[in-house]
């Protein structure tokens, strides 16, 4: 069997803000297509950077970045316009267009990419659809500063989602968020992932929601979350430090890491299967 | 060579802003060449900056002109020239004052609301959200705003200098009492070609100072409310003074190239 294409690639990839202080040291790793990869670490130690890097939003001072296939390294901003119209991304604050219901933020990518023609009559459908999916077709007409936390983030969900991207890009999904809603927001990540095939990178602190990505598939019948069992995912664990790539390998290699800092983001969860 | 060290680390940051500065102006300029074209953006900030301007618009106008009218009357009275106040009041009108209490009008009121608008969208990531949907924030928030202003300060300062005139006719009537006639061909006659030129370029000008200016300072806020705050600040001072500056250097040279 072929080995399936990687859709992010970075090598030796390091970022500096300011001269002789880096954020991202050397990282080195690839997303191959179906694959979906949890990213952990403390605070400030590079996750959100590395996925704004990865969309090409923060510049790279040394390594190589190939996204959908494109060495996105050293183009300019207007030829990365197209390139991430086709990436997903959910922000660690939604940040949602204030100004915008959330009908029209979730249309704003179908309107203002120059990859995507849609007609207009078909807009709306689209839109609802989205909103469908993450179950909040009921805020059509609703601005953000009207919404919950969870209900931005599922809105923002949406409008990562509406043009069908094959990699998305989650920051911090389930940050600020209840036990309850943090679940809801998993299980779209987990429902996204199974019925559209996509890829992903999951930046987030909480064991729990990489078991969750990990060991659990949605079933389309019931629309709930089921233990995969047997048809094991394709997840795999990063570990950052201080801008360093500190693990990388599956839930099982993760749990058995001995390392003092890595452990620290293992817990047993309750509901594991 | 401690001082001279020191004075290079002090200018490296004004001339990074410079720097950026130019840049932006430049992308946004080649913008308009470019698709895709934000034309209902154009419309809606044609609308925000230039027809939600005019009530200011029309006080400033009004009463600068009212009390022109008033000074230059008592001062021609002394000559027994108080026929010629409508050239006075238009000539400055048309020339100085419309243009620059115009663009500072729209400049307190347009340069920090486009500041604290784009800044409140940097700080919450609302920009990085726009690059992320691939679109460019340059094209959809800075270019639509430049050709609006550029559009709608000309046709704000026309306004400006007509109601002026008029403010200065009402103060001409009750207190010089001036012939209706006389002050209004006066004001028509004293004008000349590069008058209207020199009225009319001068808020093409601005324009272009007042929302870059704005453009720039939202684009680099940063820090949370307080840096929105700042910036806001920052963008109609800077977008003030460089109005004042570049009136008189416009100034200078229609006096040299057209001895008016």
């Amino acid at each position: 069997m072929a080995a399936a294409a990687n859709l992010l690639e970075f090598d030796k990839v390091s970022v500096e803000f300011d001269a002789g202080v880096p954020v991202l040291d050397q990282i080195s790793f690839s997303v191959p297509e179906g694959q979906t990869r949890i990213i952990m670490g403390a605070a400030g130690s590079g996750k959100t950077v590395l996925l704004k890097t990865a969309m090409g939003l923060n510049r790279a001072c040394a390594g190589r970045i190939s996204l959908l296939g494109e060495d996105i390294t050293e183009k300019p901003e207007n030829q990365l316009f197209d390139i991430r119209a086709r990436v997903g991304m959910l922000f660690q604050d939604s940040a949602l267009f204030d100004s915008m219901t959330v009908a029209q933020n979730v249309a704003y990518p179908l309107l203002n990419q120059k990859s995507i023609q849609i007609p207009r009559d078909k807009m709306e459908e689209k839109v609802r659809e989205s909103l469908r999916f993450v179950e909040l077709e009921q805020a059509l007409t609703k601005y953000p500063s009207e919404l919950s936390g969870g209900m931005r983030r599922r809105a923002a969900i949406a409008r990562a989602v509406v043009t069908g991207p094959p990699l998305l890009l989650y920051d911090s999904p389930t940050a600020g968020l209840d036990p309850i809603t943090a679940h809801t927001i998993m299980a779209l990540i987990i429902k996204e992932r199974d019925m559209d095939n996509t890829t992903a990178l999951v930046v987030t602190h909480r064991y729990q929601d990489g078991n969750l990505v990990a060991n659990f598939r949605y079933n389309p019948d019931s629309g709930t979350l089921d233990p995969a069992g047997e048809r094991a995912t394709n997840t795999v664990f990063m570990v950052l430090r201080e801008g360093r790539l500190v693990f990388e390998g599956t839930q099982t290699e993760l749990e058995a890491c001995s390392d003092s800092y890595v452990g620290k983001f293992v817990k047993k969860p309750e509901y594991a299967a | 060579m401690l001082a001279s060290g020191f004075v290079l680390e002090f200018l490296k940051g004004p001339t990074l802003a410079l720097q950026e500065f130019y840049l932006l102006t430049g992308r946004a300029m080649r913008n308009v060449t470019r698709q895709p074209h934000y034309t209902d953006d154009i419309k809606l900030q044609m609308d925000s900056i230039g027809v939600g301007s005019i009530p200011i618009v029309l006080l400033t106008g009004f009463f600068s002109g009212a009390v022109m009218a008033l000074q230059m009357g008592r001062a021609l009275q002394q000559y027994g020239q108080t026929g010629r106040t409508g050239t006075v009041v238009s000539i400055i009108l048309v020339r100085e004052l419309g243009p620059v209490l115009t663009a500072l009008m729209v400049a307190g009121r347009n340069a920090s609301g486009i500041a604290s608008e784009l800044g409140s969208m940097k700080v919450t990531e609302q920009i990085d959200a726009m690059r992320a949907l691939g679109t460019d924030p340059i094209q959809k928030l800075v270019t639509p705003r430049m050709i609006a202003t550029g559009v709608m300060l000309p046709c704000l300062t026309v306004i400006d200098d007509f109601v002026g005139m008029v403010g200065g006719w009402i103060i001409g009537k009750l207190l010089y009492d001036l012939d209706a006639l006389q002050y209004w061909s006066q004001t028509w006659h004293a004008l000349v070609w590069s008058d209207v030129v020199q009225g009319l370029l001068k808020p093409f000008v601005y324009s272009f100072v007042i929302s870059l200016i704005g453009c720039f300072y939202g684009l680099r806020a940063s820090g949370g409310t307080q840096g929105v705050g700042r910036a806001t600040t920052q963008a109609m001072v800077a977008a003030s003074v460089t109005i004042l500056i570049l009136n008189l250097f416009m100034g200078l040279i229609f006096v040299k190239y057209s001895g008016n």
